[in-house]
């Protein structure tokens, strides 16, 4: 069968009807039913009940009843809520610009240095490994009684370092391990993006007289716009949902110094029983990541190349 | 909707069954958390299956987390086991929303023998208002646990480790002996005027993070020195601002200070203060008798002893956990007569033949005493403090307890990490902890 591009099938919209493009539409729509059913089940039916249950006041365990906008009214008046809002922001704002810096850097060093398959690849492994599992391992490492990360400290003359269990540092640390989970995958995304760069542009920048610098900064980075759009917004969404570590390592704490928004979540929902509120709770934080998405959409032009 | 579409489904399913069949069995759903705990109860569930053709025990292990999560929302979604093995933290919670079955009626009309639990430990699962949602299977107390290698070392008397005596002022033979077991980078010990708190490469005495109870922490302390967490096992009142446990706080502050107990930053959550002992970083330690098989597997030889005497005297912590059958359970009479075998001194001789824990009831005990014999390890510290009477105490009852742990967890992370005071700090939670059950 012809594949159609995509002029043509807009083309197709505005000519009058004809069976054949019914057929076209019909087939397309049987293609992505798999990906929409899975959509709406584990997505938006999900989200519209909770939206639902956000204005009663389910425990889980009884029938609920509609409360109105009192899980919003308290929610405004909740220090706990804004503790927890703040600590996610804290963990965004230090996690964001740092792994995507280094994530550039990384790519930049397996375009034109690490070009070997092994190194590219042993970036990679720290994304493979669970959440959970790289919690643990860190927990493990940066142990003041015996890990190993401390008793290198200890080598130095210095007394251990309380990397998870001082409010100075523990929220530092949870970002640290996640900069070091994720890094390398984001790096390949971007490596990816360098890749498809014309080697063309590269040499005609260099023909002009741009030495290796100027070729980056005026040729590679305007380039790499749109890709460097996508691993911001994930990386913001995903920040924002930051969970497991904290929940393994520091387990909120100290004094809430790593209370993030999902741990108040579980934590309300499951141990506090209090399922309308935590999905009120939830709520809050679908509206400011559609909020965040929809700016940096508009910011980064992420849907348009130059 | 959908579990209603199921339970439907399900009812065919077995209609046809049946008149397939004629009589198949029913099928229990029972669930645990202890994977330690698996082989013994499946033993149980195989003896129950022989002596009951028509039941079908089918047991599933979870880890803690998954474990509770999996009940509650089963319970939601109409998909909960028909008999829960629970514990007291987690049980009011259920109680409350009507989600146990009473046991009281059952156990009147079968006119099953209650009295033959330990130490009432059976009370745990009786309410005020007379409703019973379980038999106990097992309990625990608190010891000392400590590394007889590094007493031998600090020449320690051993003989004197089962007798020591605390005080909140000076800390009595205790503080002592764990200010002999710490060791500083000039290989001095605690006793020693010139021993450098500040460069300790060994530290006496350690604690895993506080919750609310302290349950295998601090209670051993706080409550020896005459504290009461709440006015007795369902009262609101909480008492987390009296000074004698400010008194034992303060204490620990001192202690952590001059380098004999290991500061709050030296534990994480994560690898509690068992880990550190486990690395030789820490000597001594409190913990629960859960615990033990931790603690014999070591390298280094080990020792448990009954806990130091306060002004009160020795005071343990006292638990256990039962087997509670759910009310939305379809087959509650198959699930009375399991719990009900579970109970009895039959399973608990099974059970205490493991040595995995400790059962509550005296042949029971007995059985899981020989094993340890013959294994060599000496757990009269944990069954002593059963047998004297006034050693034991039980932890509050409470529906809010995640959230009482919450807010202590905080105070004392406040306390012993951002170094506020602990007088004002603990008021300050006591207030919040009291507000919770005035909404």
């Amino acid at each position: 069968m012809k594949a159609l591009s995509a002029i043509e099938l807009r083309r197709g919209k505005v000519r009058s009807f004809s069976i054949v493009h019914l057929k076209d539409y019909l087939i397309a729509y049987v293609f992505i039913i798999p990906s929409l059913a899975g959509f709406a089940i584990f997505f938006a039916i999900p989200a519209i009940r909770g939206l639902v249950l956000s204005f009663t006041d389910w425990n889980l365990l009884n029938s609920p009843t509609f409360i109105r906008f009192e899980n919003y009214l308290r929610l405004s008046q909740d220090e706990e809520f804004w503790n927890s809002l703040w600590v996610t922001i804290q963990y965004v704002v230090e996690n964001v610009p740092i792994q995507t810096l280094s994530s550039l850097l990384i790519a930049v060093l397996m375009a034109k240095v690490g070009t070997s398959m092994a190194f590219r690849g042993v970036m990679i492994i720290p994304w493979l490994l669970p959440n959970v599992v790289v919690a643990l391992l860190w927990s493990w490492l940066l142990d003041p009684a015996f890990g190993f990360i401390n008793e290198v400290i200890k080598q130095f003359g210095h007394g251990p370092l309380p990397f998870l269990t001082s409010t100075a540092m523990a929220l530092p640390s949870v970002v640290g391990i996640n900069i070091w989970r994720h890094m390398g995958y984001i790096a390949l995304m971007i490596f990816a993006g360098i890749q498809s760069i014309p080697k063309e542009v590269d040499e005609a920048a260099l023909i002009d007289g741009a030495g290796p610098w100027r070729a980056f900064f005026h040729v590679t980075l305007p380039l790499l716009r749109p890709v460097l759009a996508f691993v911001v917004i994930t990386a913001i969404i995903g920040s924002f949902q930051i969970y497991d570590t904290v929940a393994i390592a520091t387990k909120g704490g100290p004094v809430q110094s790593t209370w993030v928004l999902n741990f108040l979540i579980y934590k309300t929902a499951f141990e506090g029983y209090e399922m309308g509120y935590a999905t009120a709770v939830t709520m809050v934080l679908f509206a400011i990541l559609i909020g965040i998405t929809f700016i940096q959409m508009r910011l980064m032009r992420a849907g348009e190349a130059d | 909707m959908l579990s209603k579409k199921r339970l439907l489904a399900v009812a065919l399913i077995a209609a046809v069954a049946i008149a397939a069949v004629g009589a198949a069995p029913v099928t229990l759903k029972y669930w645990l958390w202890d994977a330690a705990q698996l082989p013994m109860y499946q033993k149980a569930a195989d003896n129950f299956m022989a002596q009951n053709p028509d039941i079908k025990i089918e047991i599933t292990q979870l880890g803690w987390n998954d474990y509770w999560t999996g009940i509650e929302t089963g319970m939601v979604a109409g998909t909960a086991p028909d008999v829960i093995t629970n514990n007291s933290s987690k049980s009011s919670a259920f109680e409350s929303k009507g989600q146990l079955v009473d046991l009281t009626p059952l156990i009147k009309r079968d006119k099953v023998d209650t009295s033959v639990y330990l130490n009432g430990v059976d009370k745990i699962w009786v309410r005020p208002d007379g409703k019973c949602y379980g038999f106990p299977k097992d309990w625990d107390t608190i010891a000392i646990v400590y590394n007889r290698d590094f007493a031998k070392a600090a020449g320690v008397d051993e003989s004197t480790i089962g007798k020591l005596t605390w005080n909140a002022k000076d800390g009595g033979t205790f503080e002592k002996f764990i200010a002999q077991m710490s060791l500083d980078k000039n290989g001095r010990n605690g006793l020693d005027p010139k021993f450098d708190a500040k460069n300790v490469v060994r530290y006496g005495f350690a604690h895993s993070r506080f919750d609310a109870n302290g349950q295998p922490t601090f209670s051993a302390l706080a409550r020896s020195n005459g504290w009461k967490e709440t006015d007795d096992l369902y009262s609101t009142n909480f008492h987390f601002d009296d000074q004698k446990l400010i008194d034992t706080m303060v204490w620990y502050k001192k202690v952590i200070d001059k380098g004999y107990m290991a500061p709050f930053s030296y534990i994480t959550p994560t690898n509690g203060a068992n880990m550190a002992f486990a690395a030789k970083k820490v000597a001594v330690v409190f913990d629960g008798s859960w615990m033990k098989d931790f603690y014999t597997q070591q390298s280094f030889p080990i020792a448990f002893r009954t806990l130091p005497a306060g002004p009160e005297g020795v005071k343990s912590f006292f638990n256990g956990i039962t087997d509670s059958i759910w009310t939305g359970s379809k087959n509650q009479e198959q699930a009375w007569k399991w719990v009900k075998y579970l109970g009895s001194p039959e399973v608990q001789g099974v059970v205490g033949s493991f040595g995995v824990v400790f059962p509550a009831t005296q042949p029971g005990l007995d059985n899981s005493i020989k094993v340890f014999t013959s294994r060599n390890i000496d757990i009269t510290a944990f069954t002593d403090e059963v047998k004297t009477p006034g050693i034991t105490f039980f932890g509050p009852i409470t529906a809010f307890g995640p959230k009482i742990d919450d807010i202590m967890m905080q105070a004392w992370d406040t306390i012993f990490l951002s170094n506020k005071p602990v007088d004002a700090t603990l008021k300050a939670a006591n207030k919040k902890v009291l507000a919770l059950f005035k909404k």
